[in-house]
């Protein structure tokens, strides 16, 4: 079996890679036709490829727009294996909502546990990427599900995510949290009061088959009393003065470095945009009190910077340029340290991103 | 003091006795009050010397003299305990001591019953306020009813499609739907509370006249005593709250029929909110239906996508709009329409709308665009002249392998068509909004697209997002022409994906116009005919 998928998942990997939907979908259809259960095809063939899509443009060895293209192909052939016979479900096993934070566009982990949920029994309602949370509220008003599987890849968007686990709990619904944001051991899940966090599709439709009990049965809460320490208001500053630290610390690296400012618009614009990512996870680190969150994104960035020939030397002098424009946060000073302590020591003559 | 005289109770000592600072009485071996203090006097209205202690003291005390052993009770509600000193002359002189102790205990019983109760409502109307589905907000007041004021709770609503809905929860805390056809005349005092009649006294219920249907599965043993409350709703009632407690346990004393009616009133208030909610939200559902943007599905040998965004989170539909009337052969044209009507929100969706609806009467004159816009034109002017819209059209059929294009702008953004080799050009197409101007120009122009090239039609919403790392900037028509530039070759979804994810991204949460875009694409390859998500059948190569 598992020669099979690894066989599968080589040949569809291939497939998604050219963008060639027919040859993506023989594969899947080949798979299921050969016995494989449709739920291993779409966890251990389809999931896998996704997976390595992430990994193998993280290592710039595919470009953006493959990365797009090899999704809407995997998400097609989802669609269509939905056809396939083997995989008419029977019902009756309760009705479930699987949605994605607003501003996650991930759709696919999310819509691969929908394919999965209904395989197993449950009538799906699956509200796609980037569903605002009003939508969502209302969607649980109006349908009463049994649970929300609520899916974040990206961790900028975990404080939207904890806005919206609250107001469905507040609504009565309970919610499981899934991907990548909510951490490889599911902490912020937990920090952030989901009733239950699973790390894949199988774990998660276990979870939802046993029943969800309440993490929590207030319905007054509130999203600070899970982060108390907000109350010291650093989130709340550095995330307003967000514009105006990006351009600062720009400043500041034109004067470091004097051959930036001969840089063409395109790639200033690369600049400025990798200074907000900065801003955007010390902003969601302080959410939520959390040093492996920012340190794990700035050595991150590195080594996407590194696997794209660009040095990340500019790195340690924008938290050096945040350290200094925020001198009056200790929260925030914490977080800097962390992430600059993660670098060995830098060399004399930093080269710059180019 | 043992050592002095005899105390004579009958010489004269009365003032004495009569001076003790707290309740004493003092009784011969034949139960007759000789003497008293003045404190007893006040607690026994019609105490003297004289009488008999049978006569006028509570039983409990008259029984404790004739065997001269301590006792307690309660003396027109206070507590007392009995203390006897036999006196020299045969006497026994009952010292009456209040227990302050149990008086402030039983105080505070009643207090913390009343405590309990007001965090129990407090918790009830958060949580009943919480959820606006009638079935969660069903379900938490059986299973908040079980928990607090009975063994078992049951809810049934007034008659639907000929059948009694039910919902009951026992101890277990779970929560069992029912739907059943009976008469809810059989069981006294619920066909009244649905009508909204004062609720019948529990008493008058007999416990064995409760159906089966009326109690829980997991309810152990027959039903001890019933309650039924109505829940008041809004000018009828909601339903009734039927409140079960087993054989062993009491029966419902008079204020908990009281405070399960003030749970009830809140249980009713918040399911009639939930039914408004439910009746309301299926109005809006009906009615906005045809003004949701539409799915786009894959026609034959043409990608097409689309994606939108109301400027409103909590709306699902504004004044940008799409629409596809697909060709009625393979041979004919599709003809994929985008625009922009002026204003916002709900008004502007319904302007949408009947934009719509005419450019479908409109679809088979298709072939002339600028004859289909003047048409539109002076359907906009003859109902109201404050009305119009900027739009574009796009006719796109398959010939040898390619893609055929005839686009025609009214005064809208041009589409922006993304060469193979990631040149993007502009549409040179141009004209005159519709629903001002009685006479209107339009330039339709013709192009097509290669396998992997795509033509993509947008509003304002996504060139004036405004945003981005500094909060100020504007997406703008450049950005959108790079983004699209990496697009050469997607399929259509991706191309939308990846417009929205920027786009949404530029934004930031910060607020917008309504967005919408449509993506038209050559597709790369043949592709399945069983993807488009609605026919069940096999690929074809």
């Amino acid at each position: 079996m598992s020669v099979d998928a690894s066989r599968a998942r080589e040949r569809l990997w291939a497939a998604v890679l050219e963008a060639d939907e027919f040859a993506a979908a023989t594969t899947v259809f080949g798979a299921v036709d050969g016995g494989m259960p449709p739920e291993d095809v779409l966890l251990d063939v389809i999931a896998s490829v996704q997976r390595r899509v992430g990994s193998e443009w993280a290592a710039n060895r595919i470009t953006v727009a493959q990365e797009h293209a090899a999704t809407a192909i995997n998400d097609r052939v989802i669609a269509a294996l939905a056809h396939h016979p083997a995989c008419s479900r029977a019902d009756g096993a309760g009705r479930v909502t699987v949605a994605c934070v607003d501003g996650e566009w991930h759709a696919l982990p999310a819509r691969l546990l929908a394919e999965v949920l209904r395989l197993r029994g449950w009538h799906v309602d699956f509200l796609g990427a980037q569903v605002p949370t009003p939508h969502l509220i209302a969607h649980l008003h109006q349908h009463g599900p049994e649970a929300v599987a609520l899916s974040c890849m990206i961790p900028t968007r975990l404080p939207t995510a904890h806005a919206a686990i609250t107001a469905c709990q507040a609504a009565g619904t309970a919610v499981l949290a899934g991907g990548a944001a909510f951490g490889a051991d599911g902490r912020f899940a937990r920090q952030l009061g989901a009733d239950a966090w699973a790390p894949d599709a199988r774990a998660a439709a276990e979870l939802l088959g046993r029943g969800l009990r309440p993490a929590r049965t207030s319905p007054t809460h509130q999203p600070i009393d899970d982060l108390p320490h907000l109350a010291d208001q650093e989130y709340t500053m550095v995330k307003s003065a967000g514009a105006q630290l990006i351009q600062t610390t720009l400043w500041e690296l034109e004067q470091r470095f004097p051959a930036m400012r001969g840089y063409t618009e395109m790639q200033r614009q690369h600049t400025i945009e990798d200074l907000a990512h900065i801003v955007d996870f010390l902003t969601t680190a302080l959410y939520v009190d959390d040093d492996d969150l920012f340190t794990g994104f700035i050595t991150w960035t590195a080594d996407i910077l590194a696997a794209r020939d660009v040095a990340a030397a500019s790195l340690i002098p924008a938290l050096e340029s945040l350290a200094g424009q925020l001198p009056e946060f200790p929260r925030t000073q914490r977080l800097l340290k962390a992430a600059h302590a993660a670098f060995p020591p830098t060399p004399t003559t930093p080269s710059l991103p180019v | 003091m043992g050592a002095g005289p005899p105390l004579d109770v009958d010489s004269g000592n009365d003032a004495a006795w009569a001076a003790v600072p707290h309740p004493v009485l003092v009784v011969d071996r034949d139960g007759i009050v000789r003497t008293s203090s003045g404190s007893a006097r006040s607690l026994l209205p019609g105490l003297s010397p004289g009488v008999a202690l049978k006569d006028l003291a509570p039983s409990w005390l008259s029984g404790a003299h004739q065997h001269l052993t301590a006792a307690s009770g309660s003396v027109h509600g206070r507590d007392f305990d009995a203390h006897p000193t036999p006196l020299p002359g045969g006497e026994v002189a009952w010292w009456l001591v209040e227990d302050s102790d149990r008086s402030a205990r039983d105080a505070r019983r009643a207090l913390t019953v009343e405590r309990e109760r007001a965090a129990f409502l407090d918790e009830a109307s958060a949580v009943l306020m919480a959820s606006l589905n009638i079935d969660r907000c069903m379900e938490a007041t059986v299973q908040m009813a079980a928990r607090h004021l009975a063994d078992a709770a049951v809810l049934v609503t007034p008659v639907a499609g000929g059948r009694i809905p039910v919902v009951c929860s026992g101890t277990d805390g779970t929560a069992e739907h029912r739907r059943v056809d009976a008469d809810p005349s059989d069981v006294a005092g619920l066909s009244e509370a649905l009508r909204g009649f004062p609720p019948v006294p529990s008493r008058w219920i007999d416990p064995a006249s409760v159906p089966g249907w009326l109690v829980p599965e997991s309810f152990p043993g027959p039903v001890g005593s019933v309650v039924i409350t109505p829940l008041p709703g809004h000018g009828v009632a909601a339903g009734a709250l039927v409140l079960l407690r087993r054989t062993s346990q009491t029966a419902f004393s008079e204020g908990e029929e009281v405070f399960a009616r003030l749970f009830a009133a809140r249980a009713g208030a918040a399911l009639s909110a939930a039914r408004l909610y439910a009746e309301q939200s299926a109005i809006t559902r009906t009615l906005l239906r045809d003004l949701l943007p539409p799915q786009l599905h894959r026609l034959d040998g043409i990608e097409l996508a689309g994606g939108y965004r109301a400027s409103e989170d909590h709306e699902a539909v504004g004044g940008d709009f799409y629409d596809v009337h697909p060709a009625a052969t393979p041979d004919d044209e599709t003809l994929v329409v985008l625009g922009d009507v002026c204003g916002k929100g709900l008004e502007a969706a319904v302007l949408t709308g009947k934009i719509r609806n005419t450019l479908m009467a409109l679809s088979p004159l298709a072939q002339d665009h600028a004859g289909v816009l003047r048409l539109l034109n002076a359907a906009l002017l003859c109902v109201d002249d404050s009305r119009f819209a900027t739009l574009v059209l796009a006719s796109v059929s398959r010939r040898d392998g390619q893609v055929l294009l005839r686009l025609t702008s009214a005064g809208h953004l041009a589409p922006l068509i993304v060469r193979n080799d990631g040149r993007v050009e502009e549409a040179e197409t141009a004209g005159t909004l519709v629903g001002v101007m009685p006479q209107i120009r339009a330039r339709t122009v013709e192009t097509s697209l290669a396998p992997g090239e795509t033509c993509l039609l947008y509003t304002d919403g996504v060139t004036e997002a405004r945003g981005g790392p500094l909060g100020t900037d504007m997406f703008g028509e450049q950005r959108l022409s790079a983004a699209l530039a990496e697009c050469a070759g997607l399929p259509a979804e991706a191309v939308v994906e990846r417009i929205m994810m920027l786009t949404t991204g530029w934004l930031n949460e910060r607020a917008h116009d309504d967005i919408a875009v449509v993506a038209i694409t050559a597709p790369r390859r043949t592709h399945l005919s069983a993807v488009d998500g609605r026919t069940a059948g096999r690929y074809t190569a």
